[in-house]
């Protein structure tokens, strides 16, 4: 084990939204390879934890250490880079597009966009369109066979829990080293939420090296699915530990299990 | 099916598409009363929703692939010019149709492609109309005139990149609006450009042709606009071609996602400037390609030419279309630059029939007369 256990460290993390603290000085590891799941009330800053990871909102204070190298100052093309890819907890595809195009904007990097390859060489273009074209399917395989099939028909006419697998798969093409999900399972019935899961962990037993982050409100699921989980309560965190220790924690039954 | 049935079905298709479509127009151009105009637009209506209701023309098109309805759509426009060989006021009308059509293939790739909006289209087609005059008069091959014409335009556009790339939307719009302006208005004070009074060119030439002469071929007397439209549908070609080479690969994928989505593309690794640049760029050099040709053609350029209203008239016949679809885009540029024309009686009322018009489709077809298509897979695992 020379490798460093923890793929991701955030160090006194705080982003202010004027007057507002979103996220007030979080310190959180992330382990190399580990399914994590990131709970805690609403507005409790778990969302705005994902959009300063990947650069969407610089943090005002605080470190982000990606393997060994800082992010705090990263745009998102440059996190995106670094191998982080995430779902957004509102569907973000472009829906007048095909299912393929989808995805193949996740494959953004491995693609070539110079003029003369995409204008001159056609054949190879296409060949590349090809290999996308098949890496993607293999990759909705996972998720759902018959969607698969339909690579090359157009969002719109694309059910919910399928849009939700294509986001996933679309943050899959690039094959990120961290994944964040961003509730996965919202508008989601209880049997679409146990398959959309039980696909996540067979992609996790795929991608060998995958890490994962997954926000989620469904405790079922968080306890189901993840190694270890981070409780945050205003922006910051509350307590960590597996979901058996997380439940049992009085602290967290206060403040977010509404017990007393 | 058999490759060679196939390829013979696919003709036939594209052949019957361009000898419907080199019908219609030959009607309108040959139409001499209102009335006759009337009832060949009347026709072209019945003929056009008939075909899109009745799947008969998507059906037509999928059977003869793109680039085979083009090339079909090109020969008929070259007999379409045969037929009117000495008639400069139907040729004059075809090119200026061609070349306001290519002006808004540069307007698709930059507002249906990238969502850059340009409200400047006419300054752009106006600083390749004055790059053509200030070049032309000199030794310089005009092919590298008319190539210098849209790389002038792209520089130009360059000067709006900065404001442009820190706005969207309607802000973005305002910004070329006050270009637009302002082209126009330092026009009108530059003294070496001309002034009000503008500029006169002196007409192109190709290979040691001169394309201002009517000439004589065996007997027969072909007008000068002959030739012009002849490269007006050469350029239409390029552009057509350029614009679907680029909607049909990476860099129209990357193009739509940041149109689409500015976040989540960026979170993809596109950088949102870059093609932002990009289709912004490639727009202004094709309009000003245009715009250099038809200024040679016309002999005379002016400020007047390049209004904020002419802007306007190009943008409208992108949303009167259907952005980002191209078949939309040139039954639209028909329309617009053709029918004030042919029905004398409106021409004095021509912007506010075309506002009524625009007003009428964004309200009744909100995606314009046909719908943006959604992108053909360019790899060969779709079929």
């Amino acid at each position: 084990m020379s490798e460093p256990e923890a793929l991701l460290v955030c160090q006194r993390l705080t982003r202010h939204f004027g007057g507002l603290v979103a996220l007030a000085g979080l310190d959180l590891q992330v382990r190399r390879g580990e399914l994590l799941g990131l709970i805690g009330p609403n507005g409790s800053g778990k969302t705005t934890f994902f959009n300063v990871l990947t650069g969407l909102f610089p943090p005002t204070q605080g470190e982000i250490l990606f393997a060994g190298t800082s992010l705090a100052r990263a745009t998102p093309q440059a996190t995106y880079r670094a191998g982080i890819t995430r779902t957004f907890q509102r569907s973000r595809l472009c829906l007048e597009l095909s299912i393929f195009d989808n995805l193949a904007i996740g494959a953004h990097q491995r693609l070539d966009h110079g003029l003369a390859f995409n204008l001159l060489r056609r054949r190879a273009l296409r060949e590349q369109a090809d290999a996308t074209a098949t890496a993607a399917r293999d990759l909705l395989e996972i998720f759902d066979p018959p969607l698969a099939r339909r690579l090359f028909e157009p969002m719109l006419g694309v059910a919910m829990i399928d849009r939700r697998r294509v986001e996933i798969c679309r943050a899959l093409m690039s094959h990120p080293r961290l994944l964040l999900l961003d509730e996965p399972s919202a508008g989601m019935t209880t049997e679409e939420t146990t398959r959309l899961m039980d696909d996540i962990l067979e992609v996790r037993r795929r991608f060998g090296d995958l890490t994962i982050v997954l926000i989620e409100h469904e405790m079922s699921v968080i306890e189901r699915v993840t190694d270890r989980c981070v409780v945050l309560n205003y922006g910051k965190k509350l307590c960590e530990g597996t979901f058996a220790e997380v439940s049992a924690d009085a602290e967290v039954r206060r403040a977010y299990l509404g017990l007393t | 099916m058999r490759p060679a049935q196939a390829g013979a079905r696919a003709a036939l298709s594209a052949a019957a598409i361009a000898a419907v479509a080199a019908l219609l127009l030959y009607g309108f151009l040959a139409a001499e009363s209102e009335k006759t105009v009337g009832l060949v637009l009347a026709g072209a209506v019945v003929v056009v929703a008939g075909g899109l209701r009745s799947k008969v023309l998507p059906r037509l098109v999928r059977a003869a692939g793109e680039r085979a309805v083009m090339s079909a759509l090109a020969i008929a426009a070259v007999a379409l010019i045969g037929v009117f060989h000495d008639d400069p006021f139907v040729l004059l009308l075809m090119a200026r149709a061609l070349l306001v059509l290519v002006a808004c293939l540069g307007l698709h790739v930059q507002l249906a492609d990238a969502g850059v909006p340009n409200f400047a289209g006419a300054a752009f087609f106006g600083v390749g109309g004055y790059t053509a005059a200030v070049l032309g008069h000199g030794a310089t091959p005009h092919l590298l005139v008319l190539l210098a014409s849209g790389a002038v335009a792209a520089a130009v556009g360059s000067l709006l990149l900065l404001p442009l790339l820190r706005t969207r939307g309607h802000y973005a719009a305002l910004i070329t609006i006050a270009f637009g302006l302002l082209f126009r208005t330092f026009l009108e004070v530059n003294e070496t450009l001309g002034g009000p009074q503008g500029l006169k060119l002196g007409g192109l030439r190709l290979l040691g042709l001169s394309f201002n002469d009517d000439r004589e071929i065996h007997g027969v007397e072909i007008s000068g606009y002959a030739f012009y439209c002849l490269a007006a549908v050469a350029l239409a070609l390029v552009a057509v071609w350029l614009v679907r080479s680029v909607e049909s690969s990476w860099i129209g994928v990357a193009l739509d996602a940041v149109r689409l989505d500015e976040t989540a593309a960026a979170c993809f690794g596109i950088s949102i400037g870059r093609w932002k640049i990009a289709a912004f760029t490639l727009g202004n050099a094709i309009i000003g390609v245009a715009g250099g040709l038809s200024a040679m053609m016309v002999g005379f350029i002016a400020p007047n030419n390049f209004t904020f209203q002419e802007s306007l008239v190009l943008v409208s016949i992108l949303l009167l279309g259907g952005l980002g679809n191209l078949a939309g885009l040139a039954v639209a540029a028909l329309i617009v630059i053709w029918l004030p024309e042919k029905l004398q009686p409106i021409q004095e009322y021509r912007y506010l029939l075309f506002s009524v018009l625009v007003v009428l489709v964004l309200v009744l077809r909100p995606a314009g007369l046909i719908r943006r298509i959604a992108r053909r897979p360019f790899g060969s695992l779709a079929a």
